[in-house]
């Protein structure tokens, strides 16, 4: 369960872009998460509803994306996901040296809010 | 509706944290071992049996992380060596701010090697940046063999490997060619040790390796 921490860190630093950017209630977090993190879905939103109670969050949606596993061969350039659970063999040339496209995502790529007070923030502002 | 772009890792907090932790450690010439395993695969008795080995030559300090309890630490201070205790009340990992906070505690000792024993566990601690040089996975031939592909997360991040309880090897059906095939799929370029915490076999090359590992630190 060590999604309970990283829910913990992804309010954290959710709160403090949205102090930051004048936001008091928001509707929508969008996170994307790698499979090779073995963060569960499911495990993310229990731990985000249960810790979620303050009113920046009530009835705020999670919505994950996970992404699969995907390697590059440093030999032939091969790009493919491991059919073996997380092996790295190339099926193209055998070789096994090779390195990660994606899998280790775990990162929040936006959220979206009201300023609370009606006022238009205008879309895709950028945070920090 | 405004809609705020964060594209902002969850762990930059603790990777930020942990690379702090590092800078301190290699300043100090230190050797950081980051030790993890599930429950029961024998890092306290490999600890223990270690701790023996190296009497007199290396001066360890460790630090033991615990959901709740303090057993493991009560037998590593038995064994006369400074250990703090870290009880993480339900978190299934250590994190960098655990250990920066564990270190003030040791860091007017002048210890050679440090050990961090994580929380039993062979998926959550995989995730955290401790700070450590060089991350071990114990793994004991009770567990079985498939648990490289079960939990590849860890062994991919693992420099080292030990594979513990070596003595009750005929008495399980742990398929040592699988498991090096396996390991090989995941991380080709892990080093394993075969050892038995309780017997003592296999010990030696691990002890010496760290002795090795330790003088290539000191400064």
């Amino acid at each position: 369960m060590h999604e309970m921490s990283l829910i913990a860190e992804m309010m954290n630093m959710v709160r403090e872009s949205a102090a930051h950017n004048n936001i008091t209630r928001i509707s929508r977090i969008k996170l994307v998460v790698g499979k090779l993190t073995m963060a569960m879905p499911h495990s993310l939103r229990f731990a985000f509803h249960t810790m979620a109670r303050d009113g920046l969050f009530q009835g705020t949606e999670l919505l994950i994306e996970e992404r699969e596993v995907a390697y590059q061969c440093c030999q032939c350039g091969e790009k493919y996901l491991p059919d073996m659970p997380y092996g790295q063999l190339c099926p193209n040339c055998g070789s096994k040296a090779s390195h990660l496209l994606s899998g280790r995502e775990l990162f929040v790529e936006y959220y979206e809010g009201d300023s609370g007070k009606g006022e238009e923030n205008g879309a895709n502002t950028h945070g920090n | 509706m405004a809609q705020i772009r964060m594209e902002t890792n969850l762990l930059g907090a603790n990777d930020m944290l942990a690379a702090k932790n590092r800078r301190i450690f290699k300043a100090r010439g230190l050797l950081v071992i980051n030790l993890m395993s599930s429950p029961g695969s024998g890092k306290t008795t490999l600890l223990e049996k270690t701790i023996e080995a190296l009497r007199g030559r290396i001066e360890l300090g460790v630090i033991e992380g615990d959901l709740y309890t303090d057993q493991d630490a009560m037998r590593i201070e038995n064994k006369g060596v400074e250990v703090v205790q870290i009880n993480t009340e339900g978190t299934c990992h250590l994190d960098a701010g655990m250990i920066e906070k564990a270190w003030s505690r040791l860091e007017h000792l002048p210890i050679q090697l440090l050990f961090i024993e994580n929380v039993g566990n062979l998926v959550c601690p995989a995730e955290f940046d401790l700070g450590e040089d060089i991350r071990v996975v114990v793994l004991s031939t009770t567990e079985g063999h498939d648990k490289v592909l079960k939990y590849p997360l860890v062994f991919q991040q693992a420099q080292v490997v030990v594979l513990n309880k070596i003595d009750l090897l005929p008495y399980t059906d742990f398929d040592l060619n699988a498991f090096n095939r396996d390991l090989q799929l995941v991380n080709p370029q892990i080093r394993v040790f075969q050892l038995s915490g309780r017997t003592g076999e296999g010990l030696a090359q691990w002890t010496e390796w760290l002795v090795e590992e330790v003088g290539k630190r000191v400064i």
